[in-house]
């Protein structure tokens, strides 16, 4: 039996906006391993962000079965939620989502105060920061820093607690393409280095190509034009 | 996330919107500051008017013509039953014997009137007492200099006074030194014996003004009154404190006695300090719960300052919110995050809010000195505690609304907010 990180089956969402009920997923069943590099690629409107929504613990399935390393989240409620996205669960943004009040190491250290890490808080976080390449400006606040570097302390923060999987949204969205690809290449390196599992979501083909295999999405369900390696059926 | 850290995250927030955060402290600190120095110079008001009560006299009471209800009072008619007798020295003697009345001590019969003093141009109108040698003593009187009226005066009918400092200052320029000088009352000439100390406002005024003339000669020649013998008011000393509500009832009943007057009908009315003291420990009282009250109306203001920056606080800190709890913080972590920041707002206004209301309190009391006033305002440990606990709740109270909505974001929807 494979080491599955996620295990989703039939997800369904639906909103309900006013008298309307909208489903953005309509049943999507898919698995994970452990280690690997997935890409969630989908026009927009096609419950992409629903999706990342869902395995990112933000949001529960309004149906379905969503085990996380292990752990049935679906039915949590919040604050279980809270502590498996605080454990399990390294998210990184496209607009970086730093807090401008903190320094670097500060923004790193967020996800360890929550979990009540007080020894030795400093030191992971600068071990963190670190693995990004960015040890000389671990003081330095994030309007101090470019784009590409305010990136570099997201990851920072996002695998400080050595979560299960990262969860990266758009992670080069709001960069330019050179500063895009060294992103992308340290997100690769941090996997074959620590072997932790890597779901991006995008809608660029140039990096859904270097990931290993792409769940295509479309009208909430997964795309019935491709493989479930992502390979288009001819 | 302990406490600790949610303090210091606090005052990092805090610290970074300085021009905010001072502005939301200076609501509380005027409420408290207000607080603080309206209940000071409550307090001290009543101290001071206690204080200059108990300076009347010791033991003091008074028995003035009229009934306290009020009918009648002095120039009331004449209908039957309600026909008020003056107070005359005979009844002040009949006070004075120690058979019928064991708890008095001393007794001082007064006419009392206002008059005009002259002297080398300068005059003033002054109130004028005839008094007894034991008239001093009952009122506790000191001298400045020179001497009191005595029994010698009294029986020549002489032509002398005893001046209040401030009646001095105004005829002569000066308190001192003026014993021997001739001053015109009424236009009458009277020497001046002696002057007395000066002891600030008392419970009928400033006595400072007043001026003694002996009793005889204020009968005869200056307080003209309806009937002989009349006397105006009788000052009665208590052989002690705890005597004075017998000497009360003992003068009561000699003077219903002598007045004929049926039960319930008193034409007299004995006042004793303690009366005085509670109407005017009720009065301030008052006074000093409707400053206090207008002053908690500003500190509910600064609270309501509190709530409206913390709410667009929150607004503006959703995407924060949306990832701290992405990262991880529970909803009570959030909660705790927003309290801390609203009840440290409201604290740090208190400490400050403190400091200020005492330099207020001490400006007035230095005003009140430098304009000759005998008023100090106290601060009391209890204005203290009542208005910083009074702000704690007001800095919880007004940032559990804003806190609990942060708390309840949606991670989902909090992450999207623009």
């Amino acid at each position: 039996m494979a080491d599955w990180v996620v295990q989703a089956k039939d997800l369904v969402k639906t909103y309900k906006m006013g008298e309307i009920e909208v489903q953005a997923l309509r049943g999507v069943s898919f698995n994970i391993k452990r280690g690997e590099v997935v890409s969630i690629m989908g026009p927009s409107g096609s419950g992409k962000s629903t999706m990342m929504n869902t395995l990112g613990c933000l949001d529960r399935p309004t149906s379905g079965e969503y085990i996380l390393d292990g752990e049935s989240v679906a039915e949590m409620n919040d604050d279980q939620l809270a502590s498996v996205r605080n454990r399990k669960i390294g998210f990184v943004f496209q607009s970086f989502n730093l807090l401008s009040r903190l320094t670097a190491v500060g923004n790193v250290e967020l996800p360890l105060r929550y979990a009540g890490i007080s020894e030795g808080r400093r030191a992971k976080a600068q071990s963190a920061l670190e693995a990004v390449g960015l040890k000389e400006r671990m003081l330095h606040r994030p309007y101090e820093l470019s784009g590409g570097q305010q990136q570099r302390v997201a990851i920072a923060r996002s695998l400080v607690n050595d979560p299960a999987i990262i969860m990266a949204d758009e992670p080069t969205g709001n960069l330019d393409s050179k500063v895009g690809k060294e992103i992308m290449s340290l997100l690769l390196n941090l996997n074959k280095e620590r072997g932790t599992t890597l779901i991006i979501v995008t809608h660029d083909p140039n990096i859904a190509e270097q990931t290993q295999r792409v769940i295509r999405l479309r009208d909430g369900e997964l795309d019935p034009e491709y493989d479930e390696n992502g390979k288009k059926i001819k | 996330m302990t406490f600790a850290q949610a303090l210091l995250e606090a005052l990092e927030s805090l610290n970074g919107n300085k021009m905010r955060s001072g502005l939301t402290v200076l609501g509380i600190v005027i409420g408290v500051a207000a607080v603080i120095a309206m209940l000071a110079v409550g307090n001290g008001a009543q101290a001071s008017i206690t204080g200059s009560i108990s300076s009347i006299g010791t033991n003091l009471l008074f028995v003035f013509r009229g009934s306290p209800e009020g009918q009648g009072g002095p120039g009331g008619s004449g209908r039957s039953g309600n026909n008020i007798k003056p107070l005359t020295l005979s009844d002040a003697n009949a006070i004075a014997d120690p058979f019928a009345a064991p708890s008095v001590e001393k007794v001082a019969a007064t006419l009392e009137s206002n008059a005009l003093l002259t002297f080398a141009g300068e005059n003033t109108t002054a109130s004028i007492s005839g008094v007894s040698p034991e008239y001093f003593e009952v009122r506790n009187i000191q001298l400045a200099e020179g001497e009191f009226i005595n029994a010698e005066h009294l029986l020549g009918r002489m032509s002398v006074v005893v001046l209040g400092p401030e009646a001095a200052i105004t005829l002569f320029g000066h308190a001192d030194g003026v014993v021997g000088e001739t001053i015109r009352i009424e236009g009458q000439p009277f020497r001046v014996i002696g002057v007395l100390v000066a002891r600030g406002g008392g419970a009928f005024g400033s006595e400072d003004n007043s001026s003694y003339i002996p009793f005889t000669t204020a009968q005869s020649r200056l307080i003209r009154r309806g009937a002989r013998d009349q006397v105006d008011v009788i000052y009665v000393q208590a052989i002690s404190a705890e005597a004075v509500p017998q000497a009360q009832e003992e003068i009561s009943n000699i003077i219903r006695q002598r007045h004929r007057t049926p039960v319930g009908l008193d034409d007299f009315t004995v006042f004793t300090q303690a009366d005085f003291l509670s109407i005017f420990e009720s009065i301030t009282g008052v006074l000093t719960i409707f400053l206090g009250g207008i002053a908690g109306i500003s500190l509910l203001v600064g609270g309501i300052g509190i709530m409206n920056i913390m709410l667009v606080s929150v607004t503006e800190r959703t995407r924060e919110i949306g990832l701290r709890k992405a990262l991880g913080a529970r909803k009570k972590d959030i909660l705790l995050q927003f309290l801390t920041e609203s009840s440290l707002l409201s604290l740090l206004g208190g400490i400050i809010g403190i400091m200020f209301g005492w330099l207020i309190a001490y400006i007035v009391g230095q005003v009140a000195i430098a304009s000759g006033t005998n008023f100090v305002p106290i601060v009391g440990s209890d204005a203290i505690i009542l208005s910083t606990s009074f702000s704690a709740i007001i800095g919880l109270f007004f940032g559990i609304y804003p806190a609990s909505r942060a708390a309840n974001l949606e991670p989902v929807e909090a992450l999207r907010y623009e």
